[in-house]
């Protein structure tokens, strides 16, 4: 008997990947209306922020296209980390309808398999606004860029959506528990999003403790920030970003114990 | 008693008991307000401390106290439900786009009415759950967190009666959004727009004062001024003496105008709509 050829993950989740461009593309004004939204909501933000500065000018020494370059950062970590991550915040759901009782019967990884389940390209909307405001920041800025600088970019973008990847991870690994969303999850989710507009500092000292050591916001946000704003020399704030990768571990770790806890719901 | 009395408390009784049984049920997900009281305490929270930030970075620019601010702010989250035009209840939509509305239209009683009744009903009964635990621990905060009580008895009156008129501006606001799903496929894309332009324009992205004076006087006759900003500003004393007897008329007037124009487009699609069977 002809032996089935195993194919690497890699190969798999581009697989989910063009499952899911397919299956978007045959609702395409849906998708598109999606899109729009995710645009209009950011487009609040982005006012809000606008007429605050009109009226103020700077905040903690901070000009208008600075925090405009802040928040289009994180606005894009937290898009790139919702778009690949969607499934473990829609994973509640599958919990429920014993989707993932499916998902344990076949021979290959949990975390790819929910990963894959959903894809939520609709986040391109959020995205978008991201780019415009980042360009916008850029420009206004008077940032003197140089290769350090647009490496720092690069390493801010990958920690971030490391960093919402794992947040929605412990989002996941808590509903083995539950069975069901934890609401006040929203706040390291949506809550950051919304509040990592301004950088970290803004919130004062305690708020900035709690941002370094337990849920690494500071680490994508501020510290490499004041690198790229010329407010500080320190080459060793760059590769900070990176550091905050290694949060995935333990949000694995609660996750690997989440699993091995797992009852199916029985629905 | 003749049988005209008898049919007018009838009506009234209709909708009574359909806003007993939303109000009820709204009660019923404690555990979900729970949740919710939480998230919405932080939430406040930090704006609250944006605000604080932008007030030390220039005082003077600032357009009401910071007192007032703080109120305004744990206000707004104190009563969310009674004031987010995003949260419409997909019920609704729902019966609309598969046709189950046929039954509610057998019934012997009028669609805008009844889904007005349960709609204010549902607002007041999650708003209510959750309003109290924010509103005393906010109570409780130190400065300049801290939320103040009412600046006097009066406002205080004032406050209870312009919030249940923004309540009532916001239901007929989403009212109408209701009676347009009639006339679409989809009524995705409109809700998205809508619930982002009123998000904006009735002071929730950042309070009315903080635009700029031609802006804010423009957005304050806008029908979205009439939902959260009047009972707000009253209640610390942002709005007082003679303005408030103005915005209180302007938010009756608006609520007349938002009911006249729900009703006549719900009378329209009446006539246009067509039951498919199956």
């Amino acid at each position: 008997m002809e032996k089935t050829k195993k194919i690497s993950g890699t190969k798999l989740y581009r697989r989910y990947l063009s499952i899911h461009v397919r299956s978007v593309m045959q609702y395409k004004a849906s998708f598109w209306m999606t899109t729009v939204g995710q645009f209009l909501t950011s487009l609040n933000m982005l006012l809000g922020v606008y007429f605050m500065f009109r009226r103020f000018g700077s905040v903690k020494g901070y000009t208008f296209s600075e925090v405009l370059l802040c928040s289009s950062i994180m606005l894009m970590e937290y898009s790139l980390g919702e778009c690949i991550a969607r499934g473990f915040d829609t994973f509640p759901a599958m919990v429920r309808k014993g989707g993932f009782d499916r998902v344990m019967t076949r021979p290959r990884s949990a975390v790819l398999q929910v990963l894959g389940s959903n894809i939520e390209l609709t986040r391109v909307g959020r995205m978008a606004m991201a780019v415009v405001m980042f360009v916008y920041g850029i420009s206004h800025s008077g940032v003197h860029w140089n290769v350090g600088r647009v490496v720092t970019v690069i390493f801010m973008l990958i920690g971030g959506t490391a960093l919402f990847c794992g947040i929605f991870l412990i989002y996941a690994a808590l509903c083995f528990y539950t069975l069901d969303g934890l609401e006040f999850m929203n706040i390291l989710t949506d809550g950051a999003r919304e509040y990592g507009k301004y950088p970290v500092n803004l919130y004062g000292k305690r708020m900035l403790q709690f941002c370094t050591f337990a849920v690494p916001y500071a680490l994508v946000q501020y510290y490499p920030l004041t690198y790229l704003t010329g407010r500080s020399d320190n080459l060793f704030t760059m590769f900070l970003p990176l550091l905050a990768t290694v949060f995935l571990i333990p949000c694995y770790l609660l996750w690997r114990v989440g699993l091995r806890h797992y009852q199916s719901s029985g629905s | 008693m003749t049988t005209a009395e008898i049919k007018k408390r009838g009506a009234y009784q209709k909708y009574a008991s359909f806003f007993r049984l939303r109000f009820v049920m709204g009660l019923q997900y404690r555990a979900a307000a729970l949740a919710g009281v939480v998230t919405q305490f932080m939430w406040g929270f930090m704006e609250i401390k944006v605000f604080l930030a932008f007030e030390q970075s220039n005082p003077a620019a600032f357009p009401m106290t910071f007192g007032q601010l703080a109120a305004y702010e744990w206000l707004q989250q104190a009563f969310l439900a009674f004031f987010m035009a995003w949260m419409m209840e997909p019920e609704i939509f729902d019966c609309i786009t598969d046709g189950n509305v046929s039954y509610e239209l057998c019934r012997p009683v009028d669609l805008y009415n009844m889904w007005f009744a349960r709609s204010m009903a549902l607002r007041l009964s999650r708003g209510l759950l959750r309003c109290f635990p924010i509103l005393i621990v906010a109570a409780l905060l130190p400065e300049p967190y801290r939320l103040m009580p009412p600046c006097n008895p009066a406002a205080a009156v004032w406050f209870v009666i312009t919030m249940l008129l923004g309540l009532a501006v916001t239901v007929a606001l989403c009212m109408i959004i209701y009676m347009l799903t009639f006339f679409t496929v989809s009524s995705l894309g409109l809700r998205l727009v809508f619930s982002c332009a009123v998000e904006f324009l009735q002071g929730a992205v950042i309070p009315l004062p903080f635009f700029p004076p031609t802006l804010q006087r423009i957005m304050e006759r806008l029908p979205f001024a009439s939902m959260q900003n009047v009972p707000l500003l009253i209640y610390s004393g942002s709005i007082s003496g003679a303005a408030i007897w103005r915005a209180a008329g302007l938010q009756i007037f608006w609520l007349a105008a938002l009911i006249l124009i729900g009703k006549t487009i719900g009378r329209y699609a009446m006539k246009k709509t067509t039951v498919q069977g199956g």
